[in-house]
């Protein structure tokens, strides 16, 4: 048999490169941020990592909007957390590296009986059978606390079983090891799946229904399997959820659960692999981080995400991609002047706003202490005008040099655009 | 009987009180190229829906190598070895070419719903995608998405799909739908060397491709068939010819009134 040219596949260097990066930023990353704070959440961001990928399954490679996506990382949680008791009892002989398996499989289990109502049907009707199967699964979570802890939660001890090697799993950074390890290799194969027939079905599935059915395949059990495949990693990263906080509440099956998978997935980018990576990191970022900061901090998180769908809706992972290619063609470097003005404006707006809405929630909810506030490092009084109108103000002056920008911006990248459509032309009829 | 690869016995639908197709049979023996002609709102694409499963018929029987194949669903239907065409294009959009065929080809050579095999691995699926991106002249867009083919290619592209799967019987919905003159004559080769040996049906309003194309000519005027011959025989039927001159259409709503 002669070779042909797509037979390419044992060779693809660049994947290679891509891969190994990946690994050795999991494994140097601890090393760099050596602060227990910093584990923590490089811990929950491979477990964010797992399941906004495992989301995007049905999100970007399957275009089925799921609002009760939590149910099956939730149900991970839980089952992998009654295991975990069951190890520390000694009634099962069963190593904790392992217990994150089970709570895929438990996902697995519910997804099969769950899975099979929910994708009968595509689109707009899949969105609301999801949402009130997980209204459902969060009701009967109030309803059950035998198994759901009620308002405590049921919790356990991750340092038992087993201990080989002398992994006890008791310091974070030993469980950091162990949740990075299941983040590549739930990577990769999530990553390989979309290599497979049935992602590639599955692509086909959401663009064009009526004509997978006529070329044989059945779009419900397409939608069926992979449905239950990205509960599998959900339900992973549930049980590795489970091993990291040590304790699993009702919250992790809540709409409000299923809804920040959605909202960092789709913040991440849907329609790229690794948009869902920095999703996840950002999800991490934003709960950790930003809510320390400000009180105000879901109101900010609302703002970003209104932006991003009016403005980039393929998300950051479509923002990262479109500059590539401007690089690719050599003329980023053009750009960044206007990049810069455009983030020092974007910055003034932002005191401005950000002034604003600080003395708001101050008003609100923190009269008691008087109606002075520190901003930024400075001093505002919440009850005086000066404080409102110098904070309007610098949020207007913000607006109106951002709004310039934003059309010189729009002009420089539309003719860069131009050039590059222009350009790939050329180099095709060559 | 079970000599022929379609036949429709007495086949009707109805949508609401109006009857569409109004007792239609037709045989079609293997290897067979049908035209099917008719004036606009005859009940050409309901039939072809009615025999792909996309509409269930009211009464009467669908037929495919013998076998009753209404009530069916569409995938099992084209397990069965019935593949269609669309009037308006129904293909792939944000999947390339070469993606968009290897789609068609897939169940046809039992990848069913494999997640533990690679697409790149599977030679037999890449060597026939290959294959009939040749035969319908598109092996130099090969990665190009079909959102950004050119209209005739996109048509050249929803033929390869409909053709792809292991399907004896082919339906095409006006092929050249929206064609220029000069695409449809090269169009028309194309279809008759991509579906040698196996059954065509051709839902098709411009009458040169028709007789061009086909064997046999099937005329459908209100939902039923008028004439079923050899083209000549066709044309020279002069009940055709006063269907096409309006009279026929008149008499039978005259007939339906009365």
């Amino acid at each position: 048999m002669t070779m042909q040219y797509y037979q390419f596949k044992p060779l693809n260097v660049g994947r290679w490169i891509i891969w190994s990066l990946f690994a050795l930023v999991l494994a140097v990353v601890p090393m760099v941020f050596t602060s227990s704070l910093s584990h923590t959440m490089l811990s929950q961001m491979g477990i964010a990592i797992i399941v906004c990928l495992s989301y995007n399954m049905l999100l970007g490679q399957g275009g089925m909007l799921s609002f009760g996506h939590a149910v099956y990382s939730g149900m991970g949680s839980f089952l992998a957390i009654h295991t975990l008791n069951l190890v520390s009892k000694g009634s099962l002989p069963l190593p904790v590296s392992l217990i994150p398996i089970v709570g895929g499989l438990s996902a697995v289990l519910v997804a099969v009986i769950l899975g099979w109502v929910t994708t009968k049907k595509a689109a707009t009707p899949f969105a609301m059978i999801t949402l009130g199967v997980g209204e459902l699964v969060w009701s009967s979570a109030l309803m059950f606390p035998e198994f759901f802890g009620g308002e405590g939660g049921v919790s356990g001890n991750r340092v038992t079983g087993s201990k080989p090697f002398g992994i006890t799993y008791g310091p974070q950074i030993e469980l950091y090891y162990l949740i990075a390890l299941y983040t590549i290799i739930c990577t990769a194969l999530m990553f390989a799946f979309t290599r497979t027939p049935l992602g590639r079905m599955l692509n086909a599935v959401r663009d064009n229904p009526e004509r997978v059915a006529f070329v044989g395949y059945d779009t419900q059990m397409v939608r069926y399997i992979a449905f239950i495949i990205a509960a599998f990693f959900a339900g992973i990263s549930g049980g590795l959820a489970a091993l990291n906080f040590e304790i699993v509440t009702s919250e992790v099956v809540s709409g409000y659960r299923s809804g920040a998978y959605l909202l960092f997935t789709f913040l991440g980018g849907a329609t790229f692999f690794f948009g869902p990576i920095i999703g996840g990191i950002v999800m991490v970022l934003a709960f950790v981080l930003l809510s320390e900061f400000t009180k105000a901090w879901l109101l900010y998180l609302g703002l970003i995400f209104l932006f991003m769908v009016m403005y980039a809706p393929g998300g950051i992972a479509s923002l990262v991609m479109m500059n590539l290619r401007v690089a690719a063609f050599g003329k980023l470097r053009q750009l960044w002047v206007s990049y810069l003005a455009l983030t020092a404006c974007a910055l003034v707006l932002l005191v401005g706003a950000g002034a604003m809405i600080e003395m708001v929630y101050h008003l609100q909810l923190s009269t008691t202490v008087g109606s002075e506030l520190k901003f930024l490092g400075i001093a505002l009084n919440a009850h005086s005008l000066n404080s409102w109108f110098g904070s309007a103000f610098v949020m207007l002056t913000g607006l109106g040099l951002f709004e310039l920008t934003r059309r010189q911006f729009a002009r420089e990248w539309s003719e860069i655009q131009e050039y590059i459509e222009k350009e790939s032309k050329r180099r095709e009829a060559l | 009987m079970a000599d022929y690869a379609l036949e429709l016995k007495d086949l009707r639908k109805s949508f609401g009180k109006t009857e569409i197709i109004r007792g239609v049979n037709l045989a079609v023996t293997a290897g067979e190229r049908v035209g099917i002609i008719g004036p606009n709102g005859a009940g050409k694409s309901t039939l072809f829906n009615l025999i792909s499963g996309r509409f269930e018929p009211s009464s009467g029987d669908v037929l495919l190598g013998g076998q009753r194949i209404n009530g069916k669903k569409p995938f099992e239907i084209n397990r069965l070895g019935l593949s269609r065409s669309f009037q308006i294009t129904n293909i792939f959009p944000k999947l390339s070419v070469f993606e968009n065929l290897r789609c068609g080809v897939l169940w046809a050579l039992g990848y069913k719903y494999t997640f533990l095999k690679f697409l790149a691995d599977l030679d037999d699926a890449n060597e026939r995608a290959e294959e009939l991106m040749q035969m319908i002249k598109l092996d130099k867009k090969r990665d190009v998405l079909a959102i950004n083919l050119a209209y005739a290619e996109q048509r050249a592209l929803e033929i390869g799909l409909t053709i792809a799967g292991a399907a004896k019987v082919i339906l095409l919905d006006e092929p050249t739908a929206g064609m220029s003159k000069s695409e449809t004559g090269s169009f028309i080769k194309l279809i008759k060397d991509v579906t040698v040996g196996k059954t065509l049906l051709t839902v098709e309003h411009d009458m040169d491709v028709v007789f061009g194309l086909a064997d046999k000519i099937a005329v459908l005027v209100y939902g039923e068939v008028l004439a079923f011959d050899v083209p000549e025989a066709v044309r020279a039927n002069p009940r055709v010819q006063d269907a096409y001159l309006g009279s026929v259409v008149a008499d039978s709503q005259a007939s339906l009134i009365s």
